[in-house]
């Protein structure tokens, strides 16, 4: 597990590392929190990510775009080294539609982290947890320890 | 069977395939829904590299308009139950390609896979295979 200093640095750099990501930017992900291997971010319902018109419930790829970027949050903020990371592999299984007007909120934990690979479970919800609109479990590779810290990705 | 023309329509009328910026391309019988690069499709601008969930995205999307150019004109559209994605290589700055098997298909799941691609078919950035639940026919 990292240090707090490190977990400090991830809380201050949190919103605009995750806010400035362009394709995050674009659909609206927020930065919510990080801790020890744990990361929260949100997705307000944004109606340029309807999947079906019909229902004007967002796409999948929206709520897998969301669930990739908090359990790469939390990937780094498992590691034991500060490091990038890129997804390795990604399964999602998806509960419900999520409701067409309310807000995604995901929540992912790395619950072991070895030097080069971080494992890590999410799920996504709408406000109850008990009642989430998708689960995940996704494997991330470090790729490449950078000793002078957050700021030089 | 759904015609190309209705199928090119319908993307048209999906807003997130629309800010994907996603296009069907037809060769006969063989579809492929192509990811033009766009700025806004870029996850690490250091890399710089496409979004992984872009990618996962433009594969979800190619996974579901396969089921619609399979089903009957008028089904509604197939909803994931689940997906597992591989990412294999990074996805560079360019344009992105993905095309979709329907592996088997029952009256109610179907069993998709997906491969996308940048420069060389053979040299997959992802690939993916999900379940979908088909609408019921009227």
């Amino acid at each position: 597990m990292p240090n707090s200093e490190f977990i400090q640095q991830l809380w201050e750099m949190g919103p605009s590392l995750v806010e400035h990501t362009p394709h995050g930017k674009k659909l609206g992900i927020k930065f919510v929190a990080v801790d020890k291997g744990r990361a929260t971010m949100s997705l307000p319902y944004n109606p340029e990510l309807i999947g079906d018109p019909e229902t004007r419930v967002m796409h999948g790829g929206a709520v897998t775009t969301l669930l990739d970027q908090t359990c790469g949050f939390a990937a780094i903020a498992g590691f034991e080294e500060p490091s990038a990371c890129a997804t390795l592999n990604l399964s999602i299984d998806y509960m419900r539609a999520a409701k067409p007007g309310e807000t995604i909120i995901a929540q992912a934990h790395c619950y072991k982290a070895t030097k080069h690979v971080a494992f890590l479970r999410a799920v996504a919800h709408d406000g109850d947890e008990t009642d989430p609109v998708a689960t995940a479990q996704a494997t991330f590779m470090a790729t490449g320890a950078r000793k002078k810290g957050v700021k030089s990705w | 069977m759904v015609g190309h023309d209705k199928i090119a329509k319908a993307l048209l009328r999906i807003p997130y395939a629309q800010s994907l910026g996603v296009k069907p391309l037809f060769i006969g019988e063989e579809f492929t829904l192509i990811m033009p690069y766009v700025d806004s499709n870029i996850g690490n601008p250091t890399l710089p590299a496409l979004h992984g969930g872009a990618i996962s995205g433009l594969m979800e999307m190619a996974a579901i308009v396969q089921l619609m150019i399979e089903q009957e004109e008028g089904q509604g559209l197939p909803k994931p139950i689940g997906i597992n994605v591989d990412y294999l290589r990074k996805g560079n700055p360019k344009d992105t390609y993905a095309r979709a098997v329907i592996f088997k298909q029952g009256s109610r799941v179907a069993n998709v896979r997906v491969q996308a691609w940048q420069d060389d078919y053979d040299k997959p950035i992802a690939a993916m295979h999900g379940h979908y639940l088909m609408a019921k026919k009227d």
